[in-house]
């Protein structure tokens, strides 16, 4: 037998009392033309040989840990609370599912009502649901809301600034349902312009999504922007992919969009080769009854003692069936737990020391690659945009130059041709209060010699 | 009686905590000069300080959410027949690997030299699972079973364009997860019910009426179904669809039932969703995070989600060269973290054990049928593999509901069966024990059940007040919805 | 509660009342027990045009969203925005302040049941 299952004396006594006399007459109900023989698998294998195998591949990859990473676009090495993880780690936590039955789930259910909390907060929006898969699909879900409520109008504006992920999950989404995704591509200040903007948003909009800081690091005009899809009826979406930028940086709800969505990774959640991250979702309440996901709500219990429960869950696909806000049921609630701690730990204080201590080491990088002139041979492809812990430096071949600087173990940003063509050729660099000043130094001083 | 005087009770939010100037971590000294955002951004993008944020130590994060944990049931304290959840016991050395630096701290944009053991690690959980379903290919880029159906109903709808049809209906037994529909209409199909038979079962006659109006795109099914009985008309049902240009797509959520006993890709399946987080023992997480990876016939491989992973020789790539995709329909790469534990179970069980596993799944569901039948209502009576579905028809003359018996199942300290579904079933009582537990843990089960049959016979009204030894009582649902409070708010002085 | 002998009744349990073209619609006495406590009402605005038999509007308990069906056609006059923030009064008043919408009738109804068939009708249903 195995570890994992129980032993040959469990199974001859229930055999005996279910009237089998092997195993296999419980399987008679399936055909012979659908077995199979023995699966082309190994046989089983002891705990230390299954350690071994991991820490090899594990071994195959280069941990960011063990250099000076500025690795960003969508994923970002903020600090990590020991905390956290031993908090995750506790069983009654992660071997819980769904919390259905609320009076042996309090646990989970008020952590995720404290989520929601956090996240309006971040936001300044009204409502929050219980998280979603990430940031690119947590933008669509945003944009399909928006289709529901304005059902005549078939056109969705992306700016062109948008995560390409992002963008290109939307594309996937949009397509079986009739939408139409228009670009408005950022202008040489690596912004949406807002005259285009205005044109393209039109009558026809349901929804209009802006990622602000957009792909590029730079912060969008979101008060402009904003109030031109507002005059035009749209829904105006902020998409956020770098959440600790909300610790100095105002939300979209403070300047009257309907939703602010995006990726909370940035809240100590392991970057883990691109997931599990956290997707995050918050509206204003009237669109409650339209939000998609699971909700969490206070009540009291037969004795008056304050409860939590999942609510309106007649939104929902388990009850709603075809007419659902959404189809999603297992969400990211582990992730949720993760940032909810972290910005327990954090705090007040911390959620904006963070902010502030990654936009300083990314300003200090920036004024370094400035210092270097007009004979340096990596510039700053938008010298003169506000920005938050991230910008794009142009070089003709950024991978060479990210591989040679590789060799001296600096991970020195995010290439654009990983995201095909249409996009400036260099790298996006990303800063945190990860980022020792060693560390920034050793990079400035890596393009000074390699680029 | 719950007690409400404890600690451990009173627990309230982490903002009822805050207390001005307490802090819950330090970031190391800036060494770089501090930069006044002012001066680069614009003051009216700018915000303050967020006000009513916590202000907490580190000891009251580690206190709030200890005792927080502790108001939860979880897989680690007992049986959780959680019906089509499939809550099984999560290793803990899948834990452990899952940690590993070189894999939790890797970021999905280094270059594919630096990540050819996360690749090498992808590529293996591929050929596992297309061993276990002896499918084509797989994309595990989908996040969560829900997600996989939309990401295979996706493909069915673009080999259809890809032939020129505009197939607009999908066809989905009553008995069917809620997210079945859901997901299809999200993928621009409309979808047709076709009601179960007498049996529970698949009505083939019904299909094929269907099928006639040359409409059909696909039919979702779920093998074994939502009853836990297997669908002795699949073979029949594919060979039905793919003679009139429809697709066969197999919610996967039951797979647990038949891992090294019957194949997809031998049932004629087209695509099918694999919860990892069931059938492969990642942890539920308290709500997910899950994955669902998308296992398609060779039909369907042209429209695989990109990049898919390919193998070179010794060397791994991220390939995007697939112009039939259906693009993309998440950030990266999939839930990778879920991926890696997944691969890490398939490894501790191997051929023999994940053999063992099916075998014992159902054996444990048969043994808690065998114990209870006499107690509880079989509406359906074919054979079970991995779950039983009881109703509550014999306690409903004592007025006592399904919901009732899974509260009074709290105070034997078991996680309650899944009410909510199958809808063919009225006051569904839904239990799969998986194969976790031995025959003591099923006994005590059994015995519990049991006790509550009896319960409901000499004094209703106990089980209907139940539960009476959980943290909370009873809570007001209606209350909820009807004045929903979704957030806590400061008290305005 | 008995189903008052004043109006008509449909096989989807919905009441209308009709007083000088003007139709008042709810639902039954047995329809709100089926559905349990009423958490959320979704009711068509002022002006809308609804057909005979189209769909009226949701009823929402926590577990079940029920759909009303229009017993007559018609321009939508009112909607009873008591309901906001008192669904329960479906509950509690289902054939009074229950009430769920007005409709300007551009026909006469069709199909119908006066109280003592819709009695009867219950009747053969619980069978």
């Amino acid at each position: 037998m195995h570890r994992y299952l129980a032993g040959e004396d469990d199974r001859r006594r229930m055999l005996a009392v279910v009237g089998c006399s092997s195993v296999e007459d419980l399987f008679v109900s399936i055909p012979a033309e659908v077995r199979c023989g023995e699966l082309l698998l190994a046989t089983a294998r002891s705990e230390e040989e299954v350690r071994r195998e991991f820490w090899a591949l594990a071994g195959r990859n280069i941990a960011p840990e063990c250099t000076a990473s500025f690795l960003g676009a969508g994923v970002y090495r903020h600090v990590t609370p020991a905390v956290a993880d031993a908090l995750l780690q506790r069983g009654e936590f992660f071997t819980a599912y769904t919390p259905y039955q609320p009076e042996v789930s309090q646990g989970t259910l008020q952590a995720i009502f404290e989520f929601q909390t956090f996240i309006c907060q971040l936001t300044g929006m009204e409502v929050a649901n219980a998280s979603l898969y990430d940031g690119a699909t947590a933008v669509v879900e945003a944009v399909l809301m928006a289709h529901r409520l304005l059902p005549d109008r078939p056109r969705v504006v992306a700016a062109g600034s948008l995560h390409p992920d992002y963008r290109a999950v939307l594309d996937t989404y949009c397509a079986p349902q009739g939408l139409s995704v228009v670009t408005v591509p950022a202008d040489a200040t690596g912004r949406v312009n807002a005259a285009a903007f205005a044109k393209a948003v039109g009558s026809e909009a349901c929804a209009v999504v802006l990622q602000s800081p957009n792909f590029f690091g730079v912060i969008e005009d979101l008060p402009t922007l904003g109030a031109i899809v507002k005059s035009a009826g749209a829904m105006a979406i902020h998409a956020v992919a770098e959440a600790t930028s909300l610790g100095i940086l105002a939300p979209g709800g403070a300047f009257g969009f309907d939703v602010v969505c995006g990726e909370a990774q940035a809240f100590g959640i392991p970057a883990a080769f691109g997931g599990p991250h956290l997707g995050f979702f918050a509206t204003r309440q009237a669109h409650l009854r339209q939000l998609p996901g699971r909700l969490v709500g206070e009540t009291v219990d037969s004795e008056g003692t304050r409860g939590y429960v999942l609510t309106l869950s007649t939104r929902e696909q388990h009850i709603r069936r075809a007419k659902a806000t959404s189809n999603i049921c297992t969400n990211h609630g582990l992730m949720a737990l993760a940032a909810t701690i972290v910005l327990s730990l954090l705090g007040k204080k911390g959620v904006r020391e963070v902010a502030l201590a990654s936009h300083a080491t990314a300003e200090y990088l920036k004024a370094g690659i400035r210092a270097q002139g007009a004979g340096g041979k990596v510039k700053l492809a938008f010298p003169e945009a506000p920005t938050y812990n991230e910008f794009l430096v142009l070089h003709d071949d950024p991978d060479g130059l990210l591989a040679r600087m590789k060799e001296e173990l600096i991970l020195g940003g995010v290439s654009t041709t990983r995201f095909g063509a249409g996009l400036p050729r260099g790298f996006l660099v990303a800063a945190t209060e990860h980022n020792t000043r060693q560390e920034c130094d050793r990079l400035l001083d890596a393009l000074r010699r390699l680029a | 009686m719950s007690d409400k005087t404890s600690l451990r009770q009173r627990e309230g939010l982490i903002f009822e905590r805050s207390s001005p100037g307490r802090v819950g971590y330090q970031l190391p000294p800036l060494e770089v000069p501090p930069a006044d955002p002012a001066k680069t951004i614009p003051a009216g993008l700018l915000r303050g300080e967020i006000a009513d944020l916590p202000e907490v130590s580190e000891v009251d994060v580690v206190r709030h959410f200890t005792r927080l944990s502790k108001w939860n049931y979880s897989v680690d304290e007992g049986l959780y027949p959680l019906g089509s959840c499939t809550m099984k016991y999560n290793p803990r050395i899948n834990e452990e690997v899952a940690r590993l630096a070189g894999l939790a701290q890797l970021h999905p944009l280094q270059p594919e030299d630096q990540v050819q053991g996360a690749l090498a690690l992808m590529w293996e959980l591929e050929q596992a699972l297309i061993a276990v379903t002896g499918m084509a290919r797989v994309t595990l880029q989908p996040a969560a079973g829900a997600h996989g159906e939309l990401t295979g109903m996706l493909m069915i709808r673009k080999a259809l364009a890809d032939r020129g049809e505009k197939r607009r209906v999908v066809l989905i037994p009553d008995s069917a997860h809620g997210t079945n529909p859901a997901s299809a209409v999200f993928a621009g199909f409309e979808v047709v019910e076709i009601a179960s038979t007498a049996e529970g079962t698949l009505d083939l006659a019904a299909v094929g009426k269907r099928l006639e109006g040359g409409d059909v795109a696909a039919l979702m099914v779920t093998v074994p179904n939502t009853l836990g009985v297997f669908e002795p008309e699949i073979v029949k049902a594919a060979r039905m669809l793919h003679e009139r240009g429809a697709f066969l797509y197999m919610d996967g959520a039951n797979l647990n039932a038949f891992v090294g006993i019957a194949q997809p890709g031998k049932m004629g399946v087209d695509a099918l969703h694999i919860n990892l987080h069931k059938t492969f023992s990642t942890p539920h997480g308290g709500g997910g995070p899950g994955a669902g990876p998308v296992a398609v016939s060779d039909s369907l491989v042209p429209y695989l989600c990109v990049p898919t992973v390919e193998k070179a020789g010794s060397r791994f790539t991220l390939s995007y060269d697939r112009p039939k995709s259906i693009g993309k329909v998440r950030g990266f790469y999939g839930n990778f973290g879920m991926l890696v534990r997944a691969l890490a179970y398939i490894r501790s069980l191997g051929r023999d054990g994940l053999k063992l596993m099916a075998e014992g799944a159902v054996l444990n569901a048969n043994y808690i049928r065998k114990g209870l039948e006499a107690d509880y209502h079989l509406q359906y009576t074919g054979p079970s593999l991995h779950e039983v579905v009881f109703d509550d028809s014999l306690q409903a003359a004592s007025g006592v509901k399904n919901v009732d018996i899974a509260k009074r199942l709290l105070d034997y300290g078991f996680h309650p069966p899944t009410m909510s579904f199958p809808l063919i079933v009225h006051g569904a009582l839904m239990i799969e024990p998986t194969e976790s537990d031995g025959i003591d843990e099923l006994d005590a089960f059994i015995a519990a059940m049991k006790a509550i049959a009896r319960e409901v016979r000499e004094s209703p009204d106990l089980v209907k007040g139940a539960p009476y030894g959980t943290p909370v009582r009873r809570l007001d649902e209606v209350r909820a919805a009807r004045q929903p409070v979704l957030r806590w708010q400061a008290r305005k002085a | 509660m008995a189903n008052p002998s004043d109006r008509l009744y449909t096989k989807s349990h919905e009441w209308v009342q009709l007083a000088g073209g003007e139709a008042t619609v709810g639902i039954t006495q047995y329809a709100q027990e089926q559905l349990g406590d009423v958490v959320f009402v979704e009711l068509p605005a002022a002006g809308k045009q609804v057909a005979a038999g189209g769909v009226l509007g949701n009823i929402e308990s926590v577990k079940a969203v029920s759909e009303v069906f229009a017993p007559v056609g018609g321009e939508v006059v009112a909607a009873n925005g008591e309901l906001e923030a008192h669904p329960e009064l479906v509950n509690q008043d289902p054939y009074g302040k229950g009430w769920l919408v007005r409709v300007k009738a551009t026909g006469a109804p069709a199909g119908l049941m006066d109280a003592a068939a819709y009695e009867k009708f219950l009747a053969e249903e619980s069978h």
